[in-house]
């Protein structure tokens, strides 16, 4: 099909799907990395006016990643249910973005989050290039996703976040001091979850029995995971691991999959040793995905129909549909940490997180997002502040944070746990219920349900700081 | 982990020592509100703007030479990312020689490249240091000129080796610039250097960071002892990388 958009006297041709996404992404650097980007800023938006006047439908018959190469485009063709599809089955991309901000304003939460068995990765990144950011945000906060495990994620007026207290060398005594650290500053409700310095099946044994301990001892209702490979995982959980959460960065197609070491056959039969544990209390979700833009092109895998490059956020979208497969818990963007070869500044990053949880969020996922950036990123701590207060009114289901903004293990920033407070205390939100309770009976809250400025000698400081003591 | 838990809070001045004590992360830094005090948010920008002024500091060729054996040959060359903006951007424009430049061609054991990376500050403080020790460890070897590459990543080695016609080549290149730690050098050694070549044919040493990191010394035997392993092996990379830290230092 020949399709033609004319922008400001000139006419601009897209002779395929893929190259009509990817001349119609917002400008980031990774897309020209992979010489895929809009030539011009016209070219640009003549290539959403193209996108906006496509049927949405055309993405289940027009492929961007090849049927028979590739499991991920399988995966969403064959689950696709046509019954969820039908309210939106006979919009254009364009009807369909003005539809979800019509029911977004309305606030009908019903019609939006209804959609996602409907709706594939390709026909979510195709709305997302023709949104503005406030429009990502709008839309965001009324997609509502819930899950939980042993604490309940994804709740109207809730924000809720991911304690990461990495270590260098996985010391013990150094892990449970940042985790103290982040519990006395009401952070935790999402997970506990350690990145580990190495990849040993005894490490990852070791760190995740000493979460689960610190979780019993003080009857925290979270939950523990250890982000090592899922084949590691399964080693432990061969050996009777404490596993709450089965963990995997995925990507948008088989191959960068492949680069990962993981196959959804692989991941399937994770899920299912950490459900036979049965260890949830509120729900019985027990995956957590990581994914980025950027992920495919960095491993040489991110070619579609034609050998032509995909774009990397139509690609971002495609791992949403591996990761909501095995209903996860967690799912979370690592926004800023690939580098600026991938998103330049400030600007691309806070895009790419937006677009990232908007995208997620409407494929049916508790989208989190790890705010963080590099230092060889144009990027700063006010980038990084302008996303966490966006993401927040975008009714983001959790944030990462770290002790300090300073991941000690990782070398990168994210959120300190005090940035968590900030956007609760500006936007108004609250920790996971269960949590919240939690904080409550530890007389860490004061009477306003704000987080205490403790001082050493509270009681519930003591208790945890002897968890940290030597 | 039960025994810390079980073990009471010990008597102390300032009870967040005990988490301050337990790991360098930025544990018990206090609150102003909601957000953090005055004095740890200027710490944090403090060690932000070192690796920030790291990153985008300029190669200084002259500052490189002084440090070195005025005997030493130096080449300088350019990668064919023409400034800081395109470099960081255009990962393959950094692995590529700039349009025009030529090497001699010397047949030599080893090149040994000198690339600013991600950090000149760390070619600045170290790189003299470092090739000094490595060229001690080599006395049966033939080195090639220096060569001082700007704008450069890793995979530059590969068409500088080719082009000088050297046997392997040794980068030793500014890694990214931690908040701890903005003057670290690598050094990646390749056998049989061509464009082309993988990560996975490459051996790394990291950290060169004295008084922090490694030393010259422990750095210059590594790479030594590697070398001679590729030199038997007749390659690099992960087909030498478990052995690596068994080989006796100095073995090369």
């Amino acid at each position: 099909m020949r399709r033609q958009g004319t922008v400001g006297g000139h006419s601009y041709e897209f002779p395929t799907l893929v190259e009509l996404l990817a001349k119609a992404t917002p400008a980031r650097s990774g897309d020209v990395l992979a010489g895929c980007a809009a030539e011009s800023a016209a070219e640009r938006v003549a290539a959403q006016a193209v996108l906006a006047d496509l049927p949405l439908a055309t993405f289940l018959d027009e492929l961007v990643v090849g049927y028979d190469e590739d499991d991920v485009t399988r995966l969403v063709l064959d689950t696709h249910d046509p019954v969820a599809f039908a309210p939106v089955a006979s919009l254009t991309v364009g009807e369909f973005r003005d539809r979800l901000l019509a029911w977004a304003a309305a606030g009908d939460e019903t019609a939006i989050s209804g959609l996602a068995p409907g709706l594939t990765p390709e026909m979510v990144a195709a709305t997302s290039k023709l949104m503005r950011n406030a429009d990502l945000v709008a839309v965001g906060r009324r997609t509502r996703v819930v899950t939980g495990l042993r604490s309940t994620l994804g709740l109207p007026g809730r924000l809720a976040s991911r304690l990461q207290p990495n270590h260098p060398t996985d010391d013990p005594l150094g892990v449970t001091a940042s985790i103290v650290d982040g519990l006395l500053q009401g952070c935790g409700d999402a997970v506990i979850g350690i990145n580990p310095a190495t990849d040993s099946p005894a490490r990852t044994v070791a760190l995740l029995e000493l979460v689960d301990e610190v979780i019993g001892r003080y009857g925290i209702p979270t939950q523990s995971c250890v982000l090592a490979h899922v084949t590691t995982t399964l080693r432990a959980l061969e050996q009777g691991a404490p596993v709450d959460l089965v963990f995997q960065s995925v990507a948008g197609t088989q191959e960068a999959n492949r680069g990962f070491g993981v196959t959804l056959d692989l991941l399937a039969e994770a899920r299912a040793g950490a459900l036979a544990l049965g260890r949830g209390t509120v729900g019985s979700n027990v995956t957590y995905f990581e994914t980025g833009q950027g992920s495919a092109l960095s491993a040489d895998a991110h070619r579609g129909v034609g050998g032509r490059p995909v774009d990397q956020q139509t690609l971002e979208a495609r791992a949403y549909a591996v990761a909501r497969h095995f209903d996860p818990l967690l799912v979370n963007t690592v926004v800023g940490f690939i580098g600026p070869e991938y998103l330049y500044d400030g600007k691309q990053v806070l895009r790419a997180g937006l677009e990232d949880h908007f995208c997620g969020k409407l494929l049916g996922l508790p989208m989190g997002v790890d705010v963080c950036y590099t230092n060889h990123a144009e990027v700063d701590e006010d980038d990084m502040d302008s996303l966490m207060l966006l993401l927040g009114a975008a009714g983001c289901t959790f944030l990462i944070a770290v002790p300090g903004m300073d991941d000690v293990m990782l070398h990168y920033q994210s959120l300190a746990f005090s940035d968590v407070l900030t956007t609760r205390s500006v936007l108004g939100l609250r920790p996971a219920p269960e949590f919240e309770a939690w904080l409550a009976r530890m007389d860490l809250l004061d009477d306003d349900g704000r987080v205490r400025e403790l001082t050493a000698d509270a009681p519930a400081a003591r208790a945890l700081l002897a968890a940290a003591s030597s | 982990m039960t025994d810390a838990l079980d073990r009471p809070l010990p008597a102390s001045d300032d009870p967040w020592a005990v988490l301050r004590s337990a790991t360098r992360a930025r544990v018990a830094l206090g609150r102003a509100g909601d957000a953090l005090p005055t004095a740890r948010e200027l710490e944090f920008r403090a060690a932000h703007a070192a690796a920030r002024d790291a990153v985008h500091q300029p190669l200084d060729p002259a500052v490189v030479r002084a440090a070195l054996d005025p005997a030493l040959e130096l080449l300088e060359v350019h990668s064919a990312a023409p400034d800081r903006a395109t470099y960081l951007q255009r990962p393959d424009l950094g692995r590529r020689l700039a349009e025009g430049t030529e090497l001699p061609r010397v047949d030599a054991d080893l090149a040994v490249v000198i690339a600013d990376g991600l950090s000149p500050r760390a070619v600045h403080e170290h790189a003299a240091g470092l090739v000094t020790a490595l060229l001690e460890r080599l006395p049966g070897w033939s080195v090639a000129p220096l060569v001082l590459a700007s704008q450069a990543r890793v995979a530059l080695g590969d068409a500088v080796g080719e082009a000088l016609g050297a046997r392997a080549v040794a980068v030793l290149i500014g890694e990214r610039p931690g908040l701890s730690s903005a003057d670290s050098l690598g050094v990646y050694l390749t056998w049989a250097p061509r464009p082309g070549r993988a990560d996975s044919e490459r051996n790394c040493v990291s950290n060169v960071r004295p008084p922090h990191g490694l030393s010259y010394a422990q750095a210059a035997d590594t790479v030594a002892a590697l070398l001679g392993a590729a030199r038997e092996l007749g390659a690099s990379g992960v087909v030498l990388k478990d052995e690596g830290p068994a080989l006796p230092a100095g073995a090369g």
